[in-house]
C-alpha cells in the first residue's frame, strides 16, 4: 500500500506529551552498555602506532621485534588491508585514513596496529614497531595551504570546478558556487555595504565517550562488529567493502552510543579492529583513548571566510556574496560546499553568491559536527548583517526580519522554501522578555539566525503486536538522545494505544533491513515516518482480523482509538475490538501481527533558528561569561518536548564552547598541542546559566505529523549571536573564533591603538 | 609484575580483588569486577564519567590506583539503587530529560550524590560548580542542574 505522508493537522494523544524514556533506569544504574563494556572470550587488547609528523612519507616498517614480544597474536600495517576500491576515491580515503599506505598525512596518522593478550604486552609490542620516515614540509593553515607555493599533500590533485581544468597539483580539491541574480548589480544599488573576512578555529564534536568496538571474525567468514556509532548499517557496508566481506556475513550491532554529534557517522578504527580480528583469529577489542580521539578523530573544518553584504538605507538588502575556504583535513569532502549552501539560507535575496574552496591540510580528517559547515558560515554571515543593521541604523532583529526567506522565496542554494520558520522565530525573539532584560556594565547583547536542510533518507521499520497487545518496534537508526522515546510516542499515537505498551529497541545490521545513519536531523524525522507507516500496515491486518472474526466486509471496519469498529447501524450488535483483544486472538486468527515498512523519508523540512545572547566581558582580562542564552526554533512537531528541548539547551553549549574557548592548536611542527579536556576546554557546568528554549510548531507538510528535524540547527547560530553580543559589549568587531581571553584582549588593545 | 592483594568494600559488600600495582582503581572496577557503570572518558581526571565515592569523598577512579582501595569504602553506580527502588537523583535525571547519550550519568549521579551527602540544600551556584569537573557534552547542563535541584527539595520533603 503506497504511504500518504501528507501533513493532517490533528489533536495529539501521545505526541506532544512527556514521558519517562525507555532506557532511563538502565542509564541511571550504569546497566547501559556502550563501546567499551562488551566483551568476547578470548578477546585480545588493541592498540594502534600513529604517526608523530604532520607530513612524512613511511619509506619502511619493520614489526618483527613487535612480533615477537610475548603474548602479541597480531600486528597490522596497510599491507594487512590492501586496496580493494576499485577506483572509488572517497572509499580510498577511508582506508588511508584507518592506515596509511604511503605517506603520514597528520600527527596522530595510524601507521601500524597490535592485538595482544592485554594492554600491556600490546603497548610494549608498539615501541618496537620500527618506522622510518622521510619527513615533508606541512602545512596546517587553511589560508597558507590555499596559496601556490604551499606543501602539496597529494600530487594528484587538481582543483575540480574550475575552468580551464588546472594542470599542477593543488591542495584546492574542488570549487562550488551557487546563487542566483548579478551580485554587482546588486552592490551598485546599495547605500551601505559591509565588507570584511572572518576565521574560525577546528573544534572537535568533544563527545565523552571514545570510539570502541569490539571485531570478530571467525573461520568461516562470519563476522560480528560491536560498535558505538550513529550508523551500524553504513559501517557494515563501508568495513564490508574495505576488508571484502559478504554483508550478509557482517553483523554489526550499535551499542549504546555515548555522544557522536556527527564524529562517529565515519569509520575509524573499526577495519582495523577487523582485520586484526581476521589476522589473529581471535576477537579483538580496539578503544581509543581521549588522546587519540583528539589527534585522528573527528574535528570539523578550520575556515577563513570573506563576506560582502549591500542594503538600501531602508534596511533592504540589495546583494550578498561569500567566499569560503574550509579546512578538510587530507582529502577532498565538500565542507566549503556545505557551506556556500547555507550561508545566506536565511534570507530572502535578489543577488546572491557564495563561492566554496574545499582546501586539502595536514590535520586530521574532517568529520561532520552537528550542521556540519553551517556555524561558521552563519559566524561571518550574521556578523556582517549585524554590522549592517547597525550602520543603517536599524535595529538587528526589524533588520532580519525585513530581510528574511519565506513560503516561495527561493533559496540562495536553490530550492524554493515551503512553509518556513524563520520569519515566527524573529517575531518570537522580538516579543521574547530576555530582548527587555537589563544589562549591567561591561554587558552586551547579541542575536543571530541559523538554519539547516534536515534530511530524510532510507529507512526501514518492523512494529511487531505481540500476543498480549504490547508492541515492540524494531528501528535502524540509532537513539543518539531520546529518539526510542519519540518513536514510542509516535508508534501509540498512530495505534491509538498507550505509550507504556510500545517498547522500541535499535535492531541489528541482521534482523532489519538498510538504514542510512542517524545524521542530518533525520533520526526522528524519518524513522517516525516508518513508523507511522509500518502502524498502519500493522492497522491493516488488525482490521482484516477483526473482519473475519465478525465474518463481515473488510470495508465495514475502520480504525479509531485503538480499536477496530464495524462501521454502520447495521454493526450495532457488535462490540469495538482493541488491539488487545485482536493480538490474543491472533493465533487462531491468521498468526502474528506486525507491521512493515521500508522507504525513502523525503520531505526533511528544513529549519530555522533565532538565539539571543547576553554577555559580560572582563575588561582587564578578556574573560567572557554568558549571561542569559535564548534558544527559539521551530520543531514542525515536538513529539517529545523534553528532548527537543535537550537538543536545543545542547547545541548552544556546544556553539557557546566553540564561541569562546574551544580550538586545536598546532605548534610549528605540526602536531597538535592540545589533545586532552585539560586544554581543549569544553564547557563545564558552572560555565553556564540555565539555557531558555522557546519551541514553535510550524508543521512540515511533508510529514504526517508535521515533525522536522530538531538536532542539528541549534549549534548554527552561537557562534555569530556571542560574537555580536562580545562586539556590543566592548565595542570593538569580533572577526576571530574562539573569542579566548587573549584574543578579546588583542582586539581592545588594537582598538587603543588604533 | 606480581599482583597486589586488596581487601575493600565496595557498595557496602567485602571485596578482594588482586591487581598490578600501576592498574586503576577504574580499571579493576571494569575489568576485574565487572562493574562497568563507571565510564573511562579521558583517563586523566578531566571528564568525571569514571567519578566513584571513596571514604565520602569524591574521586576520579582513573586517578585512584587500585591497591589503594585497600581498607577503603567505595561507592559506585551500581550501589546507588537500593535494589528496585531508585535513589531520588535516578529518578529525577530520568523524569527531567537530563541525560541524553547518558555515557556522563553515572559519574554525575555519584558527584551529585556527594554533593547532597555534604550539603542537603545547595543553591543552583553550588550544584554548577560542585559538578564542574564532570562534562556533559549532550545537555549543555540545564536539565542536570533542574533534576539536582528537585531532588535536593524531594530528600528534604522525605526528612521532614
Amino acid at each position: 500500500m503506497s504511504f500518504d505522508a501528507t501533513y493532517r493537522d490533528k489533536a495529539f494523544k501521545s505526541v506532544g506529551t512527556r514521558p519517562l524514556r525507555p532506557d532511563g533506569v538502565d542509564k541511571v544504574t550504569g546497566r547501559a552498555r556502550y563501546g567499551a563494556d562488551f566483551n568476547m572470550p578470548g578477546q585480545l587488547v588493541a592498540r594502534v602506532l600513529r604517526s608523530p609528523h604532520a607530513h612524512a612519507r613511511i619509506k619502511r616498517i619493520d614489526t618483527s621485534r613487535a612480533e615477537a614480544v610475548r603474548g602479541v597474536k597480531a600486528v597490522i600495517t596497510a599491507a594487512d588491508l590492501p586496496d580493494l576500491t576499485d577506483g572509488d576515491a572517497s572509499l580510498l580515503a577511508i582506508l588511508d585514513n584507518c592506515m596509511a599506505r604511503t605517506k603520514a598525512l597528520y600527527d596522530g596518522h595510524a601507521v601500524a596496529a597490535v592485538a595482544a593478550i592485554d594492554e600491556k604486552s600490546a603497548k610494549q609490542a608498539l615501541k618496537l614497531i620500527e618506522v622510518e620516515y622521510e619527513i615533508l614540509p606541512h602545512v596546517v593553515d587553511v589560508d597558507a595551504a590555499a596559496r601556490p607555493d604551499a606543501p602539496i599533500l597529494n600530487e594528484a590533485i587538481r582543483t575540480s570546478g574550475v575552468e580551464p581544468a588546472p594542470d599542477t597539483p593543488s591542495n584546492v580539491a574542488n570549487r562550488s558556487e551557487f546563487g542566483h541574480g548579478d551580485v554587482d548589480a546588486g552592490f551598485a544599488q546599495a547605500d551601505v555595504i559591509v565588507e570584511r573576512s572572518y576565521r574560525t578555529e577546528q573544534t572537535h564534536q568533544g563527545y565523552i565517550e571514545p570510539h570502541a568496538c569490539v571485531a570478530n571474525c571467525n573461520p568461516d567468514g562470519t563476522t560480528d562488529l560491536w560498535v558505538c556509532t550513529q550508523g551500524h548499517f553504513v559501517y557494515r557496508q563501508t568495513c564490508a567493502d574495505l576488508l571484502g566481506l559478504e554483508v550478509s556475513k557482517l553483523r554489526v550491532t550499535s551499542s549504546e552510543i555515548g555522544g557522536g554529534f556527527g564524529g562517529k557517522t565515519h569509520v575509524w578504527a573499526e577495519p582495523v579492529a577487523l582485520a586484526l580480528s581476521r589476522k589473529a583469529g581471535r576477537p579483538v577489542k580496539l578503544v581509543m583513548s581521549r588522546e587519540e580521539v583528539f589527534r585522528a578523530s573527528g574535528p570539523t573544518s578550520a575556515t577563513s571566510i570573506d563576506v560582502k553584504i549591500g542594503a538600501k538605507a531602508d534596511g533592504t538588502i540589495t546583494a550578498a556574496e561569500a567566499t569560503l575556504r574550509y579546512s578538510n583535513g587530507p582529502y577532498a569532502d565538500m565542507w566549503a560546499e556545505l557551506g556556500a549552501m547555507t550561508s545566506f539560507a536565511c534570507y530572502d535575496l535578489e543577488n546572491v553568491k557564495t563561492v566554496g574552496f574545499e582546501v586539502l591540510v595536514n590535520r586530521p580528517k574532517v568529520a561532520a559536527y552537528r550542521a556540519p559547515s553551517a556555524p561558521m558560515a552563519a559566524f561571518a554571515v550574521e556578523s556582517a548583517v549585524d554590522e549592517l543593521a547597525h550602520k543603517i541604523g536599524m535595529d538587528a532583529v526589524e533588520f532580519r526580519i525585513r530581510n528574511a526567506a519565506k513560503e516561495g522565496t527561493r533559496s540562495s542554494y536553490g530550492p524554493v522554501y515551503g512553509p518556513i520558520g524563520i520569519g515566527p522565530t524573529l517575531e518570537a525573539a522580538k516579543a521574547h522578555p530576555h530582548m527587555s532584560a537589563p544589562l549591567g556594565e561591561n554587558q552586551g547583547r547579541g542575536m543571530a539566525c541559523g538554519f539547516w536542510f534536515n534530511f530524510g533518507g532510507q529507512t526501514c521499520t518492523d512494529l511487531n503486536i505481540n500476543a498480549d497487545g504490547t508492541v515492540t518496534l524494531a528501528v535502524g537508526t540509532v537513539d543518539v538522545g531520546g529518539s526510542r522515546a519519540s518513536l514510542s510516542l509516535i508508534a501509540a499515537e498512530e495505534l491509538g494505544i498507550d505509550y507504556q505498551n510500545v517498547k522500541a529497541v535499535v535492531a541489528d545490521t541482521a534482523t532489519l533491513g538498510y538504514n542510512d545513519m542517524t545524521d542530518g536531523s533525520r533520526g526522528t524525522f524519518s524513522s517516525s515516518m516508518a513508523t507511522i507507516s509500518a502502524a498502519r500496515n500493522a492497522i491493516e491486518v488488525m482490521r482484516r482480523r477483526a473482519a473475519l472474526t465478525w465474518d463481515i466486509p473488510v470495508e465495514d471496519v475502520h480504525w479509531e482509538d485503538g480499536h477496530a469498529k464495524a462501521a454502520g447501524s447495521k454493526y450495532d450488535n457488535l462490540s469495538p475490538l482493541s488491539v488487545k483483544e485482536i493480538a490474543a486472538e491472533s493465533g487462531n486468527s491468521g498468526g502474528p501481527i506486525a507491521g512493515h515498512s521500508e522507504m525513502v523519508a523525503d520531505g526533511a523540512g528544513v529549519s530555522f533558528a533565532t538565539h539571543l545572547c547576553d554577555v559580560e566581558v572582563d575588561p582587564e582580562t578578556g574573560s567572557t561569561r554568558i549571561v542569559r542564552y535564548t534558544v527559539i526554533q521551530d520543531a514542525g512537531k515536538a513529539v517529545h518536548p523534553a528532548y527537543v528541548e535537550g537538543q536545543y539547551q545542547g547545541g548552544a553549549a556546544q556553539g557557546i564552547g566553540w564561541a569562546l574557548n574551544e580550538e586545536y592548536i598546532y605548534g610549528e611542527d605540526g602536531r597538535l598541542q592540545n589533545p586532552g579536556f585539560l586544554d581543549y576546554r569544553i564547557p563545564v557546568c558552572s560555565d553556564l546559566p540555565m539555557i531558555d528554549t522557546q519551541i514553535l510548531e510550524i508543521p512540515n507538510p511533508n510529514h504526517p505529523y508535521g515533525v522536522r528535524g530538531v538536532g542539528e540547527t541549534s549549534i548554527v547560530p552561537p557562534l555569530a549571536a556571542i560574537a555580536n553580543a562580545v562586539s556590543n559589549a566592548v565595542g570593538v568587531r569580533m572577526t576571530h573564533i574562539p573569542m579566548s581571553p587573549p584574543r578579546i584582549l588583542a582586539a581592545l588593545n588594537a582598538d587603543k591603538d588604533g | 609484575m606480581s599482583s597486589i592483594a586488596v581487601s575493600t568494600t565496595i557498595n557496602g559488600d567485602d571485596v578482594e580483588y588482586l591487581c598490578q600495582a600501576d592498574e586503576t582503581l577504574l580499571d579493576v572496577l571494569r575489568n576485574r569486577l565487572g562493574l562497568m557503570g563507571a565510564k573511562e572518558g579521558c583517563g586523566t581526571g578531566d571528564c568525571g564519567a569514571c567519578s566513584t565515592i571513596m571514604d565520602g569523598r569524591v574521586v576520579c577512579s582513573c586517578l585512584v590506583l587500585g591497591a589503594e582501595a585497600e581498607g577503603r569504602s567505595i561507592e559506585t553506580i551500581e550501589g546507588m539503587a537500593n535494589g528496585n527502588e531508585l535513589h531520588p537523583l535516578q529518578s529525577k535525571f530520568i523524569e527531567h530529560a537530563a541525560l541524553q547519550c547518558g555515557i556522563c550519568t553515572p559519574g554525575f549521579l555519584m558527584a551529585a550524590k556527594a554533593l547532597l551527602d555534604v550539603k542537603p540544600d545547595p543553591t543552583e551556584k553550588d550544584i554548577r560548580f560542585w559538578l564542574a569537573g564532570n562534562l556533559c557534552r549532550c545537555t549543555g547542563y540545564d536539565k542536570i542542574v533542574r533534576a539536582v535541584q528537585d531532588a535536593a527539595q524531594e530528600m528534604k520533603g522525605a526528612r521532614a
